[in-house]
C-alpha cells in the first residue's frame, strides 16, 4: 500500500498553536499502528483560526481537519481520518471550504498547497512560469507589462510599481540594486511573513524578474528580526534557487546575473520606511533620508535602487505568467488586482483573505471573519496598521480600495485589519498611538520626536481626567503640527489613529476615572 | 549563546563581516548571537574592522532596540504589545507576567533565567495575544501557559 500523505503546516502561526507537537504525535500514532504515512510540512492555507489544520490526501482531494490538538490525534486515527472519514473536526475538502473557495488567490495561489522549500512542488504548481515568460522579453517590455497591470506598491503608499521600475530601468549606473522591504512592522499584518515562510521561491522569482527588468545585479531582502523562520526559509530557498540556476550568474541559461542576500533588521519599526531601510542596509542608524533624491535614482550606496514591498514583488510572477490584462481584470478604479487582506485582532476567523480591491470591510470582517472572537459587538476597526485610522462599526459598509478608504480619512496601508470589541477604550488606543510614535521615531524631526512624547503626556492627563477640554485642544494642535511638519509618515500619520479615535469615540476621552482595559 | 566575553573570539566573528558590504549590522547580530549581548569592549574592535570611529559604532549599537549591552537572562520572553494583541488582552498579560515572574520590561529575573521584553508585532496577529520565547512563537497564549512554558524551559 502506498503511504498516505498527511499535511501539517510549518508556518510559524500554525506552529504557535501547536502544529509541531501535532505533527510529532501523528508520526508516533501512525508508527504505533503500523501505518505508513508520508508527513509533509506544507505552508498554511491562511485559515489561521483552524490551525493546526491537518490535511489528508484522498482520491477525492485533500480533506481538512482542524483545529487539531495533540489530544485529538488518536481519535482521528480511530475515526479513520486517513480515508477522509467524518470526524467532528472535519472540514471536508479543503478546496471547497467556502472561506477559501470564495477567495481570489492570484498571488497566494500556492499558499498551503505546497511544501515551501520543495522546488519541484513549486514548479508543479505554476512556479517559474512568470520568469520563463520574462526571460525572452526586453527589460523595457517587462517594465511595460508591470505598468500595464496597474500594480501598486503594497507596502503602504500604493505608488504605481511600473513608474518606479521605469525610473530604475532608465537610470544609468555601473551597479543597481533591488531591495525587498520585508520589515512588515504593522500590527495586524503577516502576509509578507507568509510569502517568505510558505512560498519563498515566489519572492525570489519576483525579485529576479524585477532585477532583469531594471538592470540590477544584486538584491537584498531586509527581513525584520522578529521573523526568524522567514529568514531561515529564505536562506534555504536562495541556496536551492542557486542550485537550480533560478538565481546566480547565468539565470536559466539566459546570461542574466542576479544574486540575492538576506539581511536582518534590528527591531526598529521606522526601518520599514524605505530610506531608513537603505541606511540600515548600509550598516548605519536607520534614520530617514531627505527626499529628493529618490531611492530609484540615488539609493543603496548611492546607486539606483528599486525598493518594493514583499507583496508587490510577489505579485509580479503571476502578472508576467498570466499577463497584465488578466491581472487588471480584478479590482476597481485605480485599485487594480487583488489585495492580501489580513484579518486580525479580536476576530473569530482570522487569517489571510486575498480578494479583489473593492470588497467591503463588512464582508471581510463579518463575512470572512465571522465577527469578534469574544462574541461581543465590534466597536472599532483599525485599518492599515498603527498609522491607520480607527473606523467605527457603522462605517464598515465601505469598500476596501485605496480611493474609498482615503475618502473617509482612512488608509489601506499594508492591508491589515484589526478588530476591537466594545470593551476597547479608545483613549487608551490614542495614548498607544502616541507612545508607539515616541518609541519608534527616528528622531530626525522635532514634530515627530517631541510631539509624540508630548502627546503621551497629554493623553496621560486626559485619561486621568485632568483639564480635559484644554488637553484635548492641545492634543489636536499637536496632531496638526505632526501631520504637517513631519518628514515621513511615522510622525505624519500618527495623528490618524489619534484623531479618528477622538472624532468617532469622543465619549472615551471624557470619562474619569478611566475604564481599565478588558482582561481576555 | 551567552558565551563569556572573549576578545579573540569577538575578533574572529567580526572578521567574517569585515569585507561584507554594510557588514556592521550582521556583525552586531553575530556578536549578540554568540555572547547574548554586545560588550562595550567590542566597540573598538568593530571600529577598527569597519574603519569607523567608536562613536559611529556606539551610535549604531544604541539606535536599535534589538542590541543589548548587558548579559540577558538565559531565556528571553518577548511580549507583543501591538494593537492586534491589545485587542485580546496583551496589556493584562504583560502585567500578569511582570507580577508572576517579578520582573520589569527590559529587566531580568533575579535568578538570571528570564529577560522580559516588549515587542510591537510578531506577525501572529490573527491568533492574539502572542509572545516569543527565545525564537519560538506562541499564539492565543494565557498567563498560565506562559508559566508552564517557563517551567518547561527552566528544567
Ligand atoms: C514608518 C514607516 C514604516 C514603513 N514600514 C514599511 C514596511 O514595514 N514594509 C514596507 O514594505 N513598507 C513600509 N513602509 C513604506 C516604505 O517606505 C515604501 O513606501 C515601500 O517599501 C515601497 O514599496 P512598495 O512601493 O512596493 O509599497 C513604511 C513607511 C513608513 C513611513
Ligand atoms: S517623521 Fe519621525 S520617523 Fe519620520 S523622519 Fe521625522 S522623526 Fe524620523
Ligand atoms: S500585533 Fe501582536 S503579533 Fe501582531
Amino acid at each position: 500500500m502506498n503511504a498516505i500523505t498527511i499535511y501539517v503546516p510549518i508556518d510559524s502561526a500554525a506552529r504557535s498553536v501547536g502544529a509541531d507537537d501535532v505533527a510529532e504525535v501523528i508520526q508516533t500514532e501512525a508508527a504505533k499502528r503500523g501505518i505508513e504515512i508520508k508527513l509533509v510540512r506544507n505552508g498554511t492555507r491562511g485559515m489561521l483560526w483552524l490551525e493546526p489544520l491537518v490535511e489528508v490526501a484522498t482520491p477525492a482531494g485533500r480533506i481538512a481537519y482542524g483545529p487539531v490538538t495533540v489530544n485529538d490525534v488518536a481519535g482521528l486515527f480511530k475515526a479513520d481520518f486517513l480515508k477522509g472519514s467524518p470526524h467532528h473536526l472535519s472540514r471536508g475538502l479543503t478546496d471547497q471550504i467556502p472561506w477559501l473557495k470564495s477567495q481570489e488567490r492570484l498571488t497566494f495561489a500556492r499558499l498551503g498547497i505546497t511544501d515551501p522549500l520543495n522546488p519541484d512542488d513549486y514548479v508543479a504548481h505554476g512556479g517559474l512560469a512568470g520568469l520563463i515568460k520574462a526571460l525572452p522579453l526586453s527589460p523595457a517590455a517587462i517594465v511595460a507589462e508591470v505598468a500595464e497591470s496597474g500594480l501598486r506598491g503594497r507596502g503602504g503608499a500604493g505608488f504605481p510599481a511600473g513608474i518606479k521600475w521605469k525610473t530604475v530601468h532608465d537610470a544609468v549606473a555601473d551597479e543597481k540594486f533591488v531591495c525587498c522591504n520585508a520589515d512588515e512592522g504593522d500590527s495586524g499584518t503577516f502576509a509578507d511573513r507568509m510569502v517568505m515562510e510558505d512560498d519563498p521561491f515566489m519572492l525570489i522569482e519576483g525579485m529576479t524578474i524585477a532585477a532583469i527588468a531594471t538592470g540590477a545585479t544584486q538584491g537584498y531582502i531586509y527581513v525584520r528580526s522578529e521573523y526568524p523562520q522567514a529568514k531561515l526559509h529564505l536562506e534555504k530557498a536562495i541556496a536551492i534557487a542557486l542550485d537550480h540556476k533560478w538565481l546566480g550568474d547565468n539565470i536559466l541559461g539566459s546570461g542574466h546575473r542576479f544574486h540575492l542576500d538576506v539581511r536582518v533588521g534590528a527591531g526598529a519599526y521606522v526601518c520599514g520606511e524605505e530610506t531608513a531601510m537603505l541606511e540600515s542596509l548600509e550598516g548605519k542608524r536607520g534614520i530617514v533620508r531627505d527626499k529628493p533624491p529618490i531611492p530609484a535614482l540615488v539609493g543603496l550606496w548611492g546607486k539606483p535602487t528599486l525598493v518594493n514591498n514583499v507583496l508587490t514583488l510577489a505579485s509580479v510572477p503571476v502578472i508576467l505568467a498570466k499577463g497584465a490584462a488578466f491581472y487588471k481584470n480584478y479590482g476597481v478604479g485605480k485599485s487594480l488586482g487583488t489585495q492580501a487582506f489580513q484579518l486580525a485582532g479580536n476576530i473569530k476567523q482570522g487569517g489571510l483573505v486575498e480578494k479583489s480591491f473593492g470588497v467591503s470591510l463588512d464582508e471581510l470582517i463579518n463575512g470572512y471573519g465571522g465577527g469578534t472572537h469574544t462574541g461581543r459587538p465590534i466597536r472599532a476597526v483599525q485599518v492599515g496598521g498603527p498609522l491607520g485610522s480607527y473606523v467605527p462599526a457603522h462605517q464598515l459598509t465601505i469598500a476596501a480600495d485605496y480611493e474609498t478608504l482615503t475618502s473617509i480619512g482612512a488608509i489601506m496601508g499594508h492591508g491589515g485589519i484589526v478588530v476591537f470589541d466594545d470593551t476597547v477604550d479608545m483613549a487608551r488606543q490614542a495614548h498607544f498611538a502616541m507612545e508607539f510614535c515616541a518609541e519608534e521615531s527616528c528622531g530626525k524631526c522635532t514634530p515627530c520626536r517631541i510631539g509624540s512624547t508630548r502627546g503621551v503626556e497629554v493623553m496621560n492627563h486626559i485619561i486621568a481626567g485632568t483639564k480635559v477640554p484644554e488637553n484635548l485642544k492641545l492634543l489636536d494642535e499637536l496632531c496638526e503640527i505632526m501631520a504637517t511638519g513631519s518628514l515621513c509618515a511615522m510622525g505624519g500619520l500618527t495623528p490618524l489613529p489619534v484623531r479618528s479615535a477622538m472624532t468617532h469615540f469622543p465619549e472615551d476621552f471624557h470619562k474619569h476615572p478611566p475604564a481599565t482595559q478588558r482582561v481576555a | 549563546m551567552n558565551n563569556v566575553w572573549n576578545a579573540d573570539r569577538a575578533n574572529t566573528i567580526i572578521g567574517q563581516f569585515r569585507t561584507v558590504r554594510g557588514g556592521l549590522l550582521p556583525a552586531l547580530h553575530a556578536l549578540q548571537h554568540h555572547f547574548g549581548y554586545v560588550d562595550d569592549a567590542a566597540i573598538p574592535l568593530l571600529a577598527d574592522a569597519f574603519n569607523q570611529t567608536g562613536a559611529d559604532i556606539y551610535g549604531v549599537l544604541t539606535y536599535y532596540h534589538d542590541f543589548k549591552r548587558a548579559r540577558p537572562g538565559r531565556h528571553t520572553i518577548k511580549v507583543c504589545r501591538a494593537e492586534a494583541c491589545q485587542s485580546m488582552g496583551s496589556e493584562q498579560l504583560l502585567d500578569d507576567i511582570k507580577k508572576r515572574l517579578n520582573v520589569d520590561v527590559g529587566g531580568k529575573t533575579l535568578d538570571g533565567e528570564f529577560s522580559l521584553e516588549q515587542v510591537f508585532c510578531l506577525g501572529n496577529c490573527a491568533l492574539p495575544p502572542s509572545i516569543m520565547m527565545d525564537e519560538t512563537l506562541h499564539g492565543r497564549i494565557t498567563i498560565d501557559q506562559v508559566e508552564s512554558l517557563c517551567r518547561k524551559v527552566r528544567s
